[in-house]
């Protein structure tokens, strides 16, 4: 411990050291880069692919690109299913897909926050409880695929009960989705509430308020902006999923857009699959105008639910 | 009311005049396995301010919680003996927990006002208790109460974040006030104010002693002294098994008695400074 030796205990590298963080922060932001310039190009190929049907326009005249975009996009919300590309369009998903966005959040929403409140703020801590929760994690990994299959069973033929089953109906497809973000909504839901400071509880808590009283005067709404958020994200996945309505029935080919919940459907993503997998290579604009449609309708729901998160955020 | 304080030190059932506001007979809290609290009797005066001082993981603040059962929120948390408010027990599992915590009010170590406005801070309390009165009245008067109506009577329509330490404070006994409860318990109240908000709020309790039973704990022996009439001093029992600190009340006097001729050596050694 002897003073003047000490400084030989001293390796301090500082030419290495003083390059690590640049470098560490190059890599970082190339790492940051990845995901942006994916989204980029992706986007270009996907525009690049919906004009290709019609190269009036050169390569380069931006304005006219835009035109024939909008053009090719409103064409293909208003059009109907057809085996010819320059009549196609995605009127019946568009619809169908909206139904089933509709009826999702009405039977996900209140059975997911109301799972995530019981479990926050009305079960006891213990084994029972931790079952649940690994459950539910569990669950929140498992493929959708699997959700189809379940949501078959259960909903389209409801175990062979007759009178019961709901067929391939837009209210079966609903139902197999809100299974599939259940365990997303009950999750955000759990940690919104966690979020919430327990002085907040004690302070209602101490005025006489019953368990009930906290929970909705206090709890859900400061916790409020971190369920929408969370509910709304889990809302964009299963607006974007295929697979799972291709096994409750989600028709390939519908002719006329669902007009009640027991009506027959499709979706979005499943008529994009079915054009883009035609030979004919006239309907690749067209799967492409879909996936745009697709996109344009998950990025506005992901805005409202900045929107939302902002506006609701309260100071602590 | 008469002005006699001299409950006996702890033990024998009181024979006081006037009966006490809160009695706690025996009461022992278990927190799983670990006793917390041992043998508790204690006798707190009608509108007097009673005063629980000792050291960190004394209990005070596990013997606070017992008398609005607060305790019952801590999963593990194991309550034997007998409370009683005005002669009626509160311990057990038929009392309505609920109502006892409208009448028996809590004001935190950390003002926590809700995230509302001044007035709504107030009136959620009266309204969630089916308040059917003027509620504009009520929150003025409760603010008034609270020494606070002069500050924020422009501002009630603001956040009850946006006040400083010591008003957001002076709002959560507002708030407390509003529900018109017998009695407050105050757990360190003072302890996140800076000394004149703190002036300001043992100010105030000297005046709502006259129509409430006060209960403060407090770190601060110099606050005990300054607003209590009875002081009671718990302490960790040094026998505890397996190291778990096992609150005892080791005396239970008036103020001014308790802090110039304690009886019991650990108070002493407490309140000059030789423990905790």
């Amino acid at each position: 411990m002897s003073g003047g030796a000490s400084a030989d205990h001293f390796r301090p590298h500082r030419r290495l050291r003083t390059l690590a963080g640049p470098i560490f922060g190059a890599a970082c932001l190339l790492a940051t880069l990845t995901g942006v310039v994916v989204l980029a190009v992706l986007m270009l190929a996907i525009v690049a692919a919906a004009l290709s049907g019609g190269p009036e326009a050169g390569a380069f005249d931006v304005g006219g690109a835009a035109r024939e975009l909008a053009s090719l996009l409103g064409r293909l919300v208003s059009g109907r299913q057809s085996s010819d590309p320059a009549r196609a369009g995605y009127h019946a998903g568009v619809v169908s897909s909206l139904w089933l966005l509709g009826l999702t959040a009405a039977i996900g929403i209140p059975a997911g926050v109301g799972a995530g409140v019981f479990l926050e703020e009305y079960m006891p801590a213990g084994r029972l409880r931790r079952i649940i929760q690994t459950n539910i994690a569990n669950l929140a990994g498992v493929p959708s695929v699997v959700y189809g299959i379940l949501g078959l069973a259960l909903f389209v033929r409801a175990f062979g009960v007759p009178g019961l089953a709901l067929g391939p109906s837009l209210l079966a497809g609903a139902l197999t989705l809100s299974l599939l973000i259940l365990p997303t909504i009950v999750i955000t839901t759990q940690e919104a509430l966690r979020t919430v400071p327990p002085s907040l509880r004690q302070a209602a808590l101490a005025l006489g308020a019953t368990r009930w009283q906290v929970v909705s005067g206090h709890v859900l709404p400061a916790a409020l902006p971190g369920i929408m958020t969370g509910t709304i994200l889990g809302l964009s996945r299963a607006i974007g999923e295929t697979a799972p309505l291709l096994m409750v029935g989600a028709a390939g080919s519908l002719l006329r857009a669902p007009r009640g919940p027991l009506d027959r459907y499709t979706a979005l993503p499943v008529e994009i699959y079915n054009y883009a997998k035609e030979p004919d290579r006239a309907f690749q604009p067209v799967a492409a105008g879909g996936i745009l449609i697709l996109v344009a309708l998950l990025l506005t729901m992901n805005a409202v639910a900045i929107v939302i998160r902002n506006r609701f955020r309260r100071r602590r | 009311m008469s002005a006699t304080l001299a409950t006996p030190p702890a033990a024998t059932p009181a024979a006081a005049p006037d009966e006490p506001a809160l009695q706690a007979r025996g009461l022992r809290v278990w927190y799983g396995q670990s006793l917390a609290l041992k043998d508790i009797d204690l006798d707190i005066p009608r509108h007097r301010i009673t005063a629980l001082i000792g050291p960190s993981g004394c209990g005070k603040s596990t013997l606070l919680r017992c008398f609005n059962r607060m305790n019952d929120l801590i999963a593990d948390a194991r309550m034997e003996g007998d409370v009683r408010f005005d002669g009626e027990s509160i311990a057990g599992p038929k009392v309505d927990a609920v109502s006892l915590r409208r009448r028996i009010g809590m004001v935190f170590q950390k003002p926590n006002p809700f995230p509302k406005s001044i007035y709504n801070n107030i009136a959620w309390g009266a309204r969630i208790n089916g308040y059917r009165g003027d509620m504009d009245e009520l929150v003025e008067r409760s603010l008034r109460r609270a020494a606070l109506w002069d500050e924020v009577k422009d501002k009630i329509h603001r956040s009850g974040l946006d006040l400083s330490g010591g008003q957001q404070q002076r709002l959560c006994i507002a708030r407390t006030l509003a529900v018109e409860p017998e009695v407050i318990l105050m757990d360190e109240p003072c302890s996140a104010l800076d000394p004149i908000s703190t002036a300001r709020v043992e100010d105030l309790m000297d005046d709502l002693k006259d129509d409430y039973t006060i209960v403060i704990v407090t770190h601060n022996m110099q606050q005990a002294r300054r607003v209590s009439n009875m002081t009671a001093c718990l302490m960790p029992d040094v026998d505890a098994v397996g190291g778990h600190r096992t609150g005892v009340l080791v005396e239970f006097s008036p103020t001014d008695l308790l802090f110039t001729n304690p009886k019991d050596p650990r108070t002493e050694a407490y309140i000059t400074g030789r423990i905790g």
